[in-house]
């Protein structure tokens, strides 16, 4: 982060109208920490002080406090205290890259818990104004109970420390490694024996026209080396793609990993831009998907008409009604010389067996994918009805119809009769890590914890807990 | 271009070759012999049966087919299978514990046989084939008493059957698959269900136009596990 401009902070009160498909409420942030868990609530921190605050990940708000000033923290909770990292100087405001990286801990990130209360511990990085450094975009990582924190802007090297996880101190003799170039607002990950580094590539804080992408390479060690996809060093200036703009976000930066268990893993960002508030510097969550090994950015479901594949059978959903056949006679096919006219025959439409369906609701089962229009379904996002973690709820109707899908009191799926807008006829849909999607009903189902649209048969959809471990909860959203 | 196992490509085509004359051909061949039924049941023993490792029910009472002539499974919609399926073709169909060797009054009389079966399906097609019964456009009734050792709650049936089938657990539907289908193992699975603590009566009704025909079944857990602690009779 360098010059930062007052107009893109996240400190302005003024209400914006949401964007379709982005977060609610009070959104504005810039260089968002990792997204953490206090007192059943979610928070994150940006620069300048204060954050913002959300019980669902969907519908955020100011109020979070954090002492200190300066810019880009980042939070992790180790045993039952928070550990905050920040930069105070540096980042090129004023001109100057002499900065400081403090750490302070609490046990709540919620001010009005008893447990909250910020403890300095003290400097643990920190950059002169004079060497090729600026200790500013703190980031933390813990591995097999090593802490480590990376730091560092454009303005020289990003590096690497260690340290105690006890205090929140470097480790005593410690000394910082150089792993990347031409980063900044930078993040670790581990996975699979991999450590990952994230970073920003770009220019930033210059709102519609910034340029920032999330970009990442990986290594054995924490301590580098760091390469590409391509096998470029990050110490050299590679870094694969990771985040780049999207529809009316532009200039995304400052990745925060999100872990929401069961499979489903997101990342927290900002928009330089959201072109859809003014082009002021927002918070944004997207899925993570993981491909070969490489983390990228996912993709909330689009709306439009879809066939929903089961990922366990490969059958499709669909109402549970009667089959109705197209005329044909086989001869046409089987008899006919390769010279005879050929002309196109229609597609089976609503009219052509809507007579046959109940008025009330029907069922929902899974079968062959045959384009019918009992299998195809019209996602349409809900965000009046609220979200969770950077996707509004959904309703899910077949095509051209009221029908919507939904939860029935004794935990099975229907089509039913018509959408109320009731929270059983609302859905969320998260893209997991490996492309495909979970589907979960808005409402809860009794005695079904982590509730999800799971096929336990080829041709049987219930509402069951969700296994990451199978395909079983895995959808496939496919252009009929 | 195959419509499912059930021959609608070979009925097709028989009936084009039929149609040009050439049928003598296949009238050539000396006609092998039926597969006893040896190969696919044995007599049920003294004494309840387990279910497979996997859960399969194997103990069952066949009724001798019951003639129900269609030449394409392709009729099988849920309103048509639903009405063949719950029609009363026979007294007690849907309320008596039959007896090995019992004979009923349908459109004429069919004799009920209590088998284990070898596999973890049960072949219909074969069963009828090796009695010399009619084994294409029929319906087959199965029935067995499944003893639970307690009350188990969203348990659920699953089944897989060639090619439509119903199926009632002590006298309530529990699962239907229409449609032209063929016999996969957890196809359908019923909504969440109670085995009652001792006897549960568990009727099936399988239709099938041209082609093989059989059925699996056993009952899931709510993680989608074999339930393997409960046994069957016949009696």
């Amino acid at each position: 982060m360098k010059h930062l401009t007052t107009a893109a902070l996240g400190i302005c009160l003024a209400a914006a109208t949401p964007a379709a498909a982005q977060l609610a409420g009070e959104v504005f942030i810039h260089d968002p920490s990792t997204i953490t868990e206090s007192d059943g609530k979610w928070y994150t921190f940006g620069t300048r002080g204060g954050g913002l605050v959300s019980e669902d990940g969907w519908t955020w708000a100011g109020g979070p406090v954090r002492p200190g000033g300066g810019v880009a923290p980042d939070v992790i909770k180790i045993g039952d205290r928070y550990l905050v990292a920040y930069a105070v100087g540096g980042g090129g405001m004023s001109g100057g890259h002499a900065s400081q990286v403090k750490i302070m801990w609490t046990k709540s990130l919620d001010p009005k818990s008893r447990d909250f209360g910020y403890h300095d511990v003290g400097v643990v990085a920190s950059s002169n104004g004079v060497e090729n450094l600026d200790a500013i975009d703190p980031a933390f990582l813990l591995v097999d109970g090593r802490l480590w924190l990376s730091y560092g802007t454009y303005f020289g090297s990003i590096q690497v420390i260690e340290l105690d996880p006890a205090t929140g101190l470097r480790v005593a003799g410690n000394q910082p490694v150089d792993v990347a170039i031409d980063m900044e607002a930078t993040a670790m990950m581990y996975r699979d024996g991999w450590y990952y580094l994230l970073g920003t590539h770009g220019t930033c804080c210059d709102g519609p026209n910034s340029t920032y992408n999330i970009r990442v390479g990986r290594s054995r060690s924490v301590l580098g080396p760091y390469l590409d996809n391509m096998g470029q060093p990050l110490l050299k200036g590679g870094g694969k793609l990771v985040a780049g703009a999207r529809g009316r976000g532009l200039g995304p930066g400052h990745f925060g990993h999100i872990d929401l268990g069961s499979g489903l893993e997101k990342f927290s960002m900002h928009y330089e831009a959201d072109m859809d508030r003014s082009g002021r510097s927002v918070l944004a969550i997207a899925p993570l998907l993981w491909r070969d090994g490489w983390p990228v950015s996912g993709s909330n479901i689009t709306p439009g008409t879809y066939e929903l594949q089961s990922e366990r059978s490969g059958n499709a959903l669909q109402t549970k009604v009667d089959f109705v056949r197209i005329a044909f006679d086989p001869r046409r096919s089987f008899m006919a010389k390769p010279t005879d006219p050929v002309s196109p025959i229609p597609d089976q439409k609503l009219p052509d067996v809507q007579a046959t369906w109940p008025s009330g609701p029907a069922r929902v089962e899974l079968a062959a994918f045959m384009v019918r229009p009992d299998q195809l379904w019209t996602v349409t996002p809900a965000p009046e009805a609220g979200g969770y973690f950077g996707a509004p709820f959904y309703k899910i109707t077949i095509a051209g119809t009221d029908r919507a899908l939904a939860a029935t009191s004794s935990g099975e799926v229907e089509a039913s009769a018509a959408y109320s807008g009731a929270a059983a006829q609302l859905w969320r849909i998260d893209q997991l890590t490996d492309g495909t999607y979970r589907i979960t009903p808005r409402t809860k189902v009794a005695g079904i914890e982590d509730v999800a649209l799971v096929a336990i048969g080829t041709s049987t959809v219930t509402l069951a807990r969700f296994d990451p471990r199978t395909d079983a909860g895995r959808w496939r959203f496919m252009t009929p | 271009m195959v419509r499912g196992p059930h021959g609608l490509r070979q009925a097709w085509l028989g009936a084009t070759l039929l149609a040009l004359g050439l049928s003598g051909m296949a009238l050539a061949q000396a006609q092998p012999s039926v597969p006893p039924l040896a190969d696919f049941f044995a007599p049920v023993t003294p004494g309840a049966r387990a279910v497979d490792t996997d859960g399969f029910i194997q103990r069952w009472l066949l009724l001798e087919p019951i003639n129900k002539p269609n030449r394409s499974n392709a009729v099988f919609t849920g309103t048509y299978v639903r009405q063949a399926l719950t029609t009363r073709y026979f007294p007690g169909q849907f309320t008596a514990l039959p007896r090995d060797g019992q004979v009923v009054k349908a459109s004429e009389p069919l004799r009920w046989h209590a088998f284990d079966s070898k596999l973890f399906d049960v072949k219909l097609f074969n069963f009828a084939q090796a009695l010399g019964k009619p084994k294409y456009g029929v319906i087959f009734w199965a029935t067995t008493v499944v003893n639970s050792p307690r009350e188990m709650k969203n348990v659920r049936l699953a089944v897989g059957s060639n090619s439509a089938s119903m199926w009632w657990l002590n006298g309530a539907e529990a699962a239907a698959l229409f449609d032209d289908r063929r016999m996969v193992m957890d196809d359908v699975l019923s909504d969440r269900l109670t085995l009652k603590k001792g006897r549960n009566i568990l009727r099936g009704a399988v239709i099938n136009g041209p082609g093989l025909s059989d059925f699996c079944v056993r009952f899931v857990d709510e993680a989608g596990r074999p339930i393997r602690d409960i046994t069957t009779d016949v009696k």
